[in-house]
């Protein structure tokens, strides 16, 4: 029992962080039916260009929290500007191409960035200093530390918040109509390509914030941290429905939570032969599965278009 | 009365192809005027040429502007709005959304009042406001793309192929709706299959045929033409 509390408590924690990040690959599937499959280095970058402001300013006598929430803001500036033109170089020049090239082009985008890292800041593990409280807390025999209630915390705001903003505002309507019709929102006075560069900007705020937090679950940064990260979230996205945004909200925290029993459990299911290194095996076990069984996701239904 | 749209020289490619070849034609303010012809005849491609969703030769002059120097987008704030072929609705977006939609550009305060408006005339989308559109009936669908075209307070509406698709008695409706929205002043430009429904609610029409127009008179004269009656009304 203790396990298994423990393991959804960790499970949540992570699922809530994919979620963040299946939100970035959904929106952008959404409105151009692409697989920005350099949204992981986003949140790499994110995570290590905080970690920079956050090294900075850590002997400067500010409290701990006000240091990460500086570092926050400065990773979210650093990726929304590099999804801003990420979109503007590397895929508006294919809008009309086959889907192929920006596919491919993602995948190039993605190796592009991960080698700026590198340069930026080596190929050593980087440790996240912990500014976070950390205190523990134990309930009904599982412990968790407090950074693990502040990421499910803010990435339960921060995602109800773009719920809020895409459901609700007058700028979300016309992302949702972009996204159905692009030709028939312009008509409407929508210019399509802003609002292509607005989702790629609030995808990339949630990757940079996404960055922080996994960065301080884990207490280390690197420059190939997005790749698993990345392919992920890619899965909790499709697991959800890609497209749909509660979906991938959906399919990150079911995701994580999968992960995590699977990790605990497994050591005993096979007698010890395999261990809980094998956790990263679920994720793309569930997605094989729901490729097989649900290729439209658990929540990935259409609405059917009457004549 | 003042020319509010002019069309010189029009031609539109696809690929290698022309579909519309050079064609002239203007509509003056407050008149309602139909582009007749049959399946294929460059009608649809005009529209869309006018809407700026296809790139196109020749000139577009809408009041003093150039429109074939404009953006889509930026047509309905200067008053054009086209009501697609196939209707358009956002499927995904209830009834309302889409009223809204039509509305995306303005920021005066006659939204609401304009939403007032577009319910007492179709007060179906009034039952229907939390529906979402892609559950409509096709003829509901019709009055929902017209609605939200008055809601962006059009100067001429461009309609593509109102009646397509639809049972008779909705197309009634339909064309009802249309002359209820002629009389409150806005400009009209028609493309239709049906000429006869066409020739008689507008007062003058253009006949298309293979990219270019081969007749331009006032619908009576149209009508009575027994080159009109031989190929588009069926005698």
């Amino acid at each position: 029992m203790d396990i298994f509390l423990q393991q959804i408590i960790n499970g949540l924690t992570l699922g809530s962080i994919y979620a963040l990040v299946a939100l970035g690959y959904t929106m952008v599937y959404g409105i151009l039916g692409l697989i920005n499959f350099a949204h992981g280095e986003v949140v790499m970058i994110g995570a290590l260009s905080s970690l920079t402001v956050i090294r900075l300013l850590a002997d400067s006598g500010l409290p701990g929290p006000v240091v990460v929430l500086i570092g926050l803001l400065a990773a979210a500036l650093v990726c929304m500007a590099l999804g801003f033109t990420i979109e503007r170089v590397a895929y508006r020049p294919l809008r009309n191409a086959p889907r192929l090239a920006p596919l491919i082009t993602a995948i190039g985008v993605s190796i592009v960035l991960q080698q700026l890292a590198m340069l930026t800041w080596g190929r050593s593990y980087h440790s996240v200093p912990a500014l976070l409280p950390a205190a523990t807390h134990e309930v009904l025999g599982a412990t968790f530390t407090e950074v693990q209630v502040i990421i499910v915390a803010v990435a339960a705001l921060t995602m109800a918040g773009l719920m809020l903003l895409v459901n609700r505002t007058r700028l979300g309507r016309a992302m949702r109509a972009t996204a159905e019709n692009p030709a028939i929102a312009g008509l409407m006075g929508v210019d399509a390509n802003r609002i292509i560069s607005l989702t790629f900007v609030i995808g990339s705020a949630l990757a940079a914030l996404a960055g922080v937090l996994v960065a301080a679950n884990y207490g280390i940064a690197h420059y190939h941290m997005g790749f698993i990260l990345g392919l992920k979230a890619f899965t909790a996205a499709v697991l959800g429905g890609i497209g749909n945004l509660a979906g991938a909200v959906v399919g990150g925290v079911l995701l994580g939570v999968i992960e995590a029993l699977g990790a605990g459990y497994i050591g005993d299911l096979t007698g010890g032969v395999l261990g809980s290194h094998y956790q990263d095996v679920f994720a793309f076990f569930v997605l094989i599965v729901v490729l097989i069984f649900r290729p439209s996701g658990l929540m990935g239904e259409k609405v059917s278009e009457r004549a | 009365m003042a020319v509010l749209l002019d069309v010189l020289n029009l031609e539109v490619r696809y690929g290698g192809i022309a579909a519309v070849k050079g064609i002239s034609f203007a509509v003056e303010e407050g008149e309602m005027v139909c582009l007749i012809g049959a399946n294929g005849a460059g009608k649809t491609t005009t529209l869309k040429a006018l809407a700026r969703m296809l790139p196109s030769a020749g000139e577009l002059r809408y009041r003093n502007e150039r429109l074939d120097r404009m953006a889509s987008h930026a047509l309905i704030s200067r008053g054009l709005a086209l009501v697609p072929e196939g209707r358009g609705v956002f499927a995904r977006l209830t009834v309302a959304e889409n009223l809204a939609m039509g509305a995306y550009h303005r920021n005066d305060g006659g939204v609401v009042a304009d939403l007032e408006r577009v319910h007492e005339l179709l007060p179906r989308l009034r039952e229907r406001r939390n529906q979402l559109a892609g559950t409509l009936s096709g003829g509901e669908q019709q009055m929902l793309a017209i609605g939200r075209a008055l809601m962006g307070r059009p100067q001429l509406l461009l309609l593509d192929e109102p009646s397509m698709g639809l049972a008779p008695l909705m197309v009634q409706k339909v064309f009802e709706v249309i002359r209820a929205v002629a009389a409150q002043g806005v400009t009209i430009l028609l493309v239709e299959q049906n000429a006869r429904l066409a020739l008689e609610v507008c007062s003058r029409g253009y006949v298309m045929e293979s990219g270019c127009i081969t007749l331009a008179d006032s619908a009576a004269v149209l009508t009575a033409d027994p080159r009109v009656r031989a190929a588009y009304l069926g005698e």
